[in-house]
């Protein structure tokens, strides 16, 4: 039987989890550059050790409200996609599980359009339920654009 | 793709540019022997390639081409610019080989037995004919031959022009002396120059390749000696390299700071070291990322000479500063923009060789390309010595394509009209050729230019040529950059925009002043369109607010990009670094404000502003900016298209105008003055009776009170026009947009947004008093009424100054364009003078002046050109007048009339 080891963590008290593979590295971003003009998704750009990274708001992303201060102070995964660098600003990191694939369920029909575009599915855990993150396209915006790939 | 492979087509790829440009070369000096053994051994090398990579169709070509190349070198055939055209398409058809195979991996279906057939047959040609030349006709016919050659009969037939000695039947093709065995050829293989070579000696070295006497089997040898000292580097190791030193260079930085609030450190002198050094580092990394502009180049002359076939024109490439070195990215980026404006020179540029001949200048055109340094940036110059720039056809195609408005395109400088091939577009070729002239032209060579920080600009006289100047900068890597600061953030604007920055208040000499409510900074008394930063980022409030608070204190980094200039608002202005431009993600590069961002020797990243992408927002803005640019751009380019209007109200309540030229005083009388008689109402004005007129009907004359009124003059004679009420005096620019049936009305004119009915003085001089125009013309010696011709282009001026002519008295035929105006001459119709507008044309007076003298009946009609300028040059039509001062005008048409008379 597959499983696969998920990174948690915390947007907006919903917990969410994607595969330690696809994760570089977490860190917390201390200044964040805004965009002015950029789409809301976009937090800025930042330093991280000498590259420029993209940040993504995950709660704009997923339009929820967002928190205000994450300029200055933010946890953020940091994710390669096609040789380019993007922070996925969350509210805080959680544990590492492993989970059995099998036990994936779909999303139910009822979950919000924007969410089910970027969740492959739902895990059950003791307590709450944890949305497998589909960072994709998560980075992915609503416009069709592409914020990874070309 | 296996790494042979692929090493295999980054060399051959390299060897083909060499065998373009020293065909090229060779075709011109066939005798050149060392030329010939370059491009045969680069040819045989890749023949040789490919039979130990098994790429069967590849080799087929380049072996058939070998075959011929052979036959000049062992001066067995004569060298023909047939016969190189079809070396050359031979290795057209390599390159077009060698791109699938890149693509896919693997050698496209099919067979070139066509191909190798006529190459084959042209070495056959030459042993049949001896040593008798192959004309480009024989080729021709050649090329008509149906010739099915499978390819182990074109290598059988080989061997009849060759040594039999030197025919390697195990390899399948003969060895030539420059081969010996497999061992040098992989030698040869490995030493070939590549775009990455980075020592100078070494580039110089392979630019200066053909010039020693290399002898046959010394060749490969020598080079390898020499090219033993460069490497081969891949180019991603390199941009790493880059990045790392990059970094390296702002951790540096971030530690100097840090040191340098401590008083008296341990570290300081190791630190010393470590940014010197880091300092070398960066300046050595950067090195390798330089190339020389030659390697840019390596096309042009294959393509000048293509162009040399196909358009029966001949022309001559000169290049110099081949060594010029700046950085491959910036390289990459120009080759493209260069390429098309050598096919423009070519095409457009160069006459051919029989008008060349007519306009006095060697049947030869030549093209020059220069490339040299100028403080931190390469200027190109590539210039002809062709036809020039046709001013008056760009004007026509600007106003047919609607890029500018026949009325701005008068006034406009010959150097702006030209600057105008550079409109989106824009193409003059008349003709499309298959050289240049598909509709993308100038725009996107500026455009690629500008994207890259560059600017360009030309040159261009009538028939003596046209240069065009690129500006880049050396690097896009490291920039100078001013740092400035909107609210909390930080942005970069390159320096190279940054014309100077302005302190302004209201206690300073430079002011922000008001037009309407659009703010304007007056600077050296050019007028600058204000735009704050936080406005065009949104980052502030909504705007509406002004840009400048009240007191008027602000910092405005005045910009210029292209043409436009602009004041760019900032709070507040930190000071220049060099800053690593890095590239933003691909989701943030559909922004045009920002060309990237860059990491600060504090650690914090800020946007770098791009003054493009700035410069369109500005445009883009209706504001403040759009019109006082507009304004600005008026002033200068069209100062003299405006004037002076007065306007006022008369018989209702849309106002009126007339030239403020026209009018000789404002005056406002007393109504119980006015007299009427039979004749009209008079009013004794300064000692005398003055006719007078309302400008709507007589009616409307006031009985009582103060009635304004418009004092006309000419000669000895004065009128009043009466109006209702006078408004205002506006300067702007005057165009007729309806034409008016009425009497006294000229047409309807938008003036300060109104729609305004421009009058017709003439009208109201004759109406008012019929002895008015009698008044000069009863002088004596005047018994026949003079004619004078009048060219004008423009509706307005001709308004103006037709009736103002037929008011003193002349006879007037009106000339629309310089066609009409040379037929008018021709015909039988007698001109005591020649009034011509000379802003619109350099040509149109020549070509009056020649029709005036031409024709008998006019040779001694007095000239005069017509400008819209005070101080415009005189033209072979003689002095130029100012348009604007009627009196002048009239004062010197007479005289001229008169001294003619005198001498007559």
């Amino acid at each position: 039987m597959s499983s696969t080891e998920y990174v948690t963590f915390n947007i907006g008290g919903q917990t969410f989890g994607t595969s330690v593979l696809e994760v570089h590295d977490v860190f917390k971003a201390v200044s964040i550059t805004p965009v002015p003009m950029a789409r809301p998704e976009i937090a800025g750009v930042l330093n991280l050790r000498g590259r420029i990274v993209t940040a993504i708001d995950a709660r704009a992303r997923l339009g929820l409200q967002r928190k205000t201060g994450i300029r200055k102070n933010a946890m953020a995964i940091g994710v390669e996609r096609n040789g380019e660098s993007f922070g996925l600003i969350i509210d805080s990191v959680g544990e590492v599980m492993r989970l059995e694939d099998a036990d994936l369920e779909q999303n139910p029909v009822n979950l919000d359009p924007v969410w089910a575009s970027v969740s492959k599915g739902v895990h059950k855990l003791g307590d709450k339920l944890l949305i497998a993150m589909d960072i994709d396209r998560m980075l992915r915006l609503d416009s069709g654009d592409d914020l990874a790939a070309a | 793709m296996d790494d042979l492979l692929s090493e295999f087509l980054t060399e051959t790829a390299e060897s083909l540019e060499t065998i373009d440009t020293e065909l090229v070369r060779f075709e011109s000096q066939p005798n050149d022997k060392a030329t010939l053994n370059n491009i045969f051994r680069l040819v045989h090398t890749i023949k040789g390639t490919c039979g130990f990579l098994a790429l069967p169709r590849l080799e087929a070509v380049a072996h058939a081409g070998e075959t011929l190349l052979g036959k000049f070198r062992d001066g067995a055939l004569e060298v023909t610019p047939a016969a190189v055209t079809l070396v050359l398409e031979s290795i057209d058809q390599i390159k077009a080989l060698l791109e699938h195979l890149e693509a896919e991996g693997s050698e496209p279906e099919g067979e070139d037995s066509e191909l190798i057939g006529r190459l084959e047959l042209a070495a056959e040609g030459g042993l049949t004919g001896g040593s008798k030349p192959v004309e480009t006709p024989q080729v021709t016919v050649i090329s008509e031959l149906d010739v099915d050659d499978e390819e182990d009969e074109v290598e059988d037939s080989i061997p009849e022009g060759i040594d039999p000695e030197r025919w390697d039947a195990a390899l399948g093709r003969e060895l030539r002396p420059g081969e010996v065995s497999l061992a040098e050829l992989e030698a040869a293989f490995n030493s070939v120059e590549g775009p990455e070579d980075i020592m100078p000696p070494a580039a110089a070295a392979a630019s200066a390749v053909a010039k020693p006497a290399v002898s046959d089997v010394a060749a490969p040898m020598e080079k390898t000696s020499l090219s033993n000292q460069s490497i081969r580097v891949n180019v991603e190791v390199l941009e790493d390299l880059m990045t790392m030193v990059s970094e390296l260079v702002l951790t540096r930085n971030q530690l100097m700071q840090m040191v340098r609030a401590l008083e008296d450190s341990e570290f300081k002198a190791p630190l010393q070291r470590l940014s010197n050094i880091t300092a070398e580092l960066q300046e050595g990394v950067m090195k390798t990322r330089m190339q020389p502009i030659g390697s840019a180049w390596k096309k042009l002359p294959r393509i000048v000479r293509d162009t040399n076939q196909d358009l029966g024109k001949k022309i001559d490439l000169v290049m110099e500063g081949e060594a010029t070195e700046l950085d491959r990215q910036v390289l990459e980026l120009i080759k493209d923009p260069l390429t098309h404006m050598i096919r423009n020179s070519c095409d457009h540029g160069i006459e051919k060789p029989a008008d060349r001949v007519a306009a006095g200048k060697p049947e030869n055109g030549t093209i020059h390309l220069r490339a040299y340094h100028e403080g931190g940036h390469i200027i190109i110059e590539v210039s002809d010595d062709g036809a020039g720039l046709n001013t008056d056809r760009i004007r026509e195609k600007a106003v047919e394509k609607g890029v500018v408005d026949a009325a701005e395109a008068q006034v406009m400088t010959e150097a702006q009209i030209h600057r105008m091939i550079f409109a989106p577009g824009f193409s003059t070729a008349a003709s499309i050729t298959n050289i240049s002239g598909r509709g993308v032209g100038m725009d996107v060579v500026k455009t690629n230019i500008e994207l890259i920080g560059g600017a360009i600009d030309l040159r261009a006289k009538r028939g003596e040529g046209t240069t065009f100047l690129i500006k880049i900068p050396l690097t896009l890597a490291i920039i100078s950059a001013l740092i400035v600061g909107v609210g909390e953030e930080r942005f970069a604007l390159p320096q190279l925009s940054v014309v100077e920055l302005v302190r302004t208040g209201s206690d300073r000499e430079h002011r922000v002043e008001l037009i309407s409510d659009t703010q304007v900074l007056r600077l050296r008394d050019r007028l600058l369109p204000l735009v704050a930063l936080s406005d065009i980022l949104s980052t502030g409030e909504p705007s509406g607010e002004p840009v400048v608070d009240d007191d008027g204190n602000a910092f405005v980094v005045v910009m210029q990009v292209g043409d436009t200039r602009f004041g760019l608002v900032v709070d507040e202005v930190f000071d220049t670094e060099e800053i690593v431009v890095k590239p933003l993600a691909r989701a943030l590069s559909g922004l045009a404000q920002y060309s990237g961002a860059t990491i600060l020797g504090d650690g914090a990243v800020i946007l770098i502003l791009d003054p493009n992408g700035v410069a369109r927002e500005v445009a883009g803005m209706d504001s403040a900016a759009q019109a006082a640019a507009r304004a600005e751009a008026e002033a200068h380019s069209a100062r003299d298209a405006k004037i002076s209007l007065l306007l006022f109200r008369a018989g209702g309540a849309d106002p009126m105008a007339c030239p403020l030229s026209l009018v000789t005083r404002l005056e406002e009388l007393n109504a119980s003055d006015f007299e009427r008689s039979s004749a009209g109402t008079v009013v004794q004005y300064r000692g005398r009776l003055m006719p007078l007129v309302h400008a709507a009907g007589n009616h409307m004359l006031a009985t009582e009170g103060k009635q304004p009124i418009l004092v006309f003059n000419q000669g000895d004679t004065v009128i009043g026009v009466a109006v209702d009420e006078i408004l205002d005096i506006v300067h702007e620019e005057m165009k007729i947009e309806l034409t008016d049936m009425t009497p006294g009305i000229l047409g309807t004119a938008v003036l300060k947004g109104k729609a305004t009915q421009v009058v017709d003085v003439a009208h109201h001089l004759s109406s008012a008093s019929g002895d008015w125009a009698s008044t000069i013309q009863s002088k004596p010696g005047h018994a026949k009424k003079r004619r004078v011709l009048l060219v004008e282009k423009h509706p307005f001026f001709r308004n103006m100054l037709s009736p103002l002519l037929q008011a003193a008295g002349y006879e007037v035929v009106e000339a629309q364009s310089d066609d009409d105006a040379v037929e008018l001459l021709n015909s039988d119709m007698e001109f005591d003078a020649v009034l011509a507008d000379v802003d619109t044309s350099n040509v149109g007076p020549n070509r009056l002046a020649e029709a005036i003298e031409a024709n008998s009946k006019v040779m001694n009609a007095a000239r005069f050109g017509l400008s819209a300028r005070n101080d415009a040059d005189p033209t072979p039509l003689g002095m130029s007048l100012p348009k604007s001062d009627r009196q002048g005008l009239l004062m010197a048409l007479e005289h001229a009339l008169k001294t003619r008379g005198d001498a007559a």
